[in-house]
């Protein structure tokens, strides 16, 4: 196995996961280490732009997530785990493709050449192409028992103006059950989380998340599972249902099978706490 | 040398009905923008029933596409749906006939900026500059920053009191900013664009 060396790929957090969602970047980071997976972050990079520099000037929003794409060494995937930057970052690059002049205005601004063929991929990409198989011989912690919910909420499922790009629908599904986890698909898997609407707006966020949490609770789900820190938050905070389960990131629940040992520092970082449903898990083991 | 006025004064035509009218209609406008054929909806209103959010708004999502079409300028770019609608996708992926309502949504909002029309939902759009204020400092999203300003400014601080201290507590609101080296320069180049001449 020595053959297979670490790959590399560069890294790009976002804001979110570089900050609120802390927890998150830190189970990533270790799961990836344990996998041998050599993610370097990208120097010095900015937010994607986001929905808000989308709504107030498509400059700005492409200016945005080009310069990242800028830093982007050529000869290496960039991966994204916030399917919101992954967008953003994609469709700038095909902003690019179709518009030469734009992109050599930005080169010059920069002195930075844009490389319009860079792959940009998303975290569960990588792990598919490292290969379920190899993945299941790293595992250290078996999440046999653990019912969860694959929320995807909307990113990863299909923006039309993506459509040849590969997505994810299933993959989450794929990687956790692997892992010895069991799905629990008949809850609102694709439903929004409220996005940004959720602080300026909580009373029209606040029942439709207290919707998917009941979904998941009536299908008797131990927890979501979602591949977003922002749905993470969202679904957290905005959920007043007498019943609380916790919501997870994908990278939280990776890095504890992959027996990353320091999750007992994401897990205070829950609004929910997390601990009942991983000790029913390690007693069940 | 003096002008001579002409006897029967020139009908002034309006400019609708001259055959080369050089203003394209609203639908065009939009679907040239926003790259999506909005003539081909035939309001089945997948969209507005599968919209999350079409409580919040004042038209579903057909709607919009219907005031588009009739050419109703004013009305669509000062309503609420523009600016309730995240982008999430769900319309547009259910729509039998492929049109990409959160592109079109996207446009207007864009059109309802550029045009300075009253907005239809202002708090919104005090949010997304709170957050642009913010990206142009540090090139980050700074979370307590933004919810502080967003607060402050639409006076709604109070109501989520509770949750944002809960938050803090669990340091979810990081009270450091995390920053790009170049804002400064690179970053805040960007903000040339929209920000000075409208702000
Ligand atoms: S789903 Fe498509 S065709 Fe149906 S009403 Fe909406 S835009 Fe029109
Ligand atoms: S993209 Fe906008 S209009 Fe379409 S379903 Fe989502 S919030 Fe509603």
């Amino acid at each position: 196995m020595s053959d297979v060396k670490p790959q590399d790929f560069s890294y790009f957090p976002g804001c979110s996961l570089a900050t609120t969602a802390a927890e998150s970047n830190r189970s990533l980071m270790q799961a990836a280490r344990i996998l041998g997976l050599n993610l370097i972050e990208l120097e010095d990079w900015n937010c994607c732009g986001s929905s808000s520099a989308q709504t107030m000037c498509r400059n700005l929003s492409l200016g945005m997530a080009a310069r990242n794409l800028s830093l982007a060494p050529a000869g290496r995937p960039l991966v994204a785990m916030c399917p919101r930057c992954l967008h953003y970052l994609r469709s700038a690059q095909q902003c690019l493709q179709a518009d030469p002049k734009t992109r050599a205005a930005l080169e010059e601004k920069w002195g930075r050449p844009i490389s319009t063929d860079l792959e940009i991929i998303h975290f569960m990409e990588v792990l598919v192409r490292y290969g379920l198989d190899r993945l299941k011989a790293n595992a250290r912690r078996s999440l046999k028992g653990l019912r969860f919910v694959p929320y995807y909420g909307c990113t990863l499922a299909r923006p039309p103006r993506l459509a040849k790009e590969t997505y994810f629908q299933g993959e989450m599904e794929h990687i956790l059950t692997a892992l010895g986890a069991e799905a629990v698909p008949d809850a609102l898997m694709y439903r929004c989380c409220g996005s940004f609407l959720s602080a300026t707006d909580p009373e029209i966020v606040t029942p439709l998340v207290q919707e998917i949490i009941g979904s998941a609770v009536a299908a008797k789900a131990d927890c979501l599972v979602t591949a977003c820190a922002m749905c993470q938050l969202n679904l957290e905070i905005r959920n007043t249902n007498r019943a609380k389960i916790p919501i997870f990131h994908f990278s939280e629940i990776l890095a504890l099978a992959l027996g990353a040992d320091d999750y007992e520092e994401w897990f205070v970082r829950h609004l929910v706490d997390p601990r009942p449903v991983i000790q029913k898990l390690s007693k069940a083991a | 040398m003096s002008q001579v006025q002409p006897l029967v004064q020139e009908i002034v035509i309006p400019d609708r009905v001259k055959a080369d009218n050089p203003r394209q209609s609203l639908a065009a406008e939009v679907a040239e923008r926003s790259g999506t054929e909005l003539n081909r909806c035939y309001q089945c209103r997948s969209c507005g029933n599968g919209c999350p959010f079409v409580q919040a708004m004042d038209y579903t999502p057909n709607q919009v596409i219907r005031l588009v079409q009739f050419g109703l300028r004013q009305e669509v770019l000062t309503c609420k749906t523009i600016w309730v609608c995240v982008g999430c996708h769900t319309c547009s992926s259910q729509c039998p006939m492929g049109i990409d309502l959160a592109a079109v949504m996207d446009t207007l909002r864009l059109m309802a900026v550029e045009a300075g029309v009253v907005i239809g939902k202002p708090n919104i759009i005090d949010f997304h500059e709170e957050v642009l204020r913010s990206l142009e400092k540090y090139g980050r999203a700074h979370k307590l920053g933004i919810m502080l300003g967003y607060k402050r400014q639409t006076g709604r601080w109070l109501k989520d009191l509770d949750l944002g201290l809960r938050m803090l507590a669990k340091r979810k609101l990081d009270l450091i900013p995390s920053r790009v080296r170049d804002a400064n320069k690179e970053i805040a180049d960007l903000f040339t664009c929209y920000w000075r001449e409208s702000a």
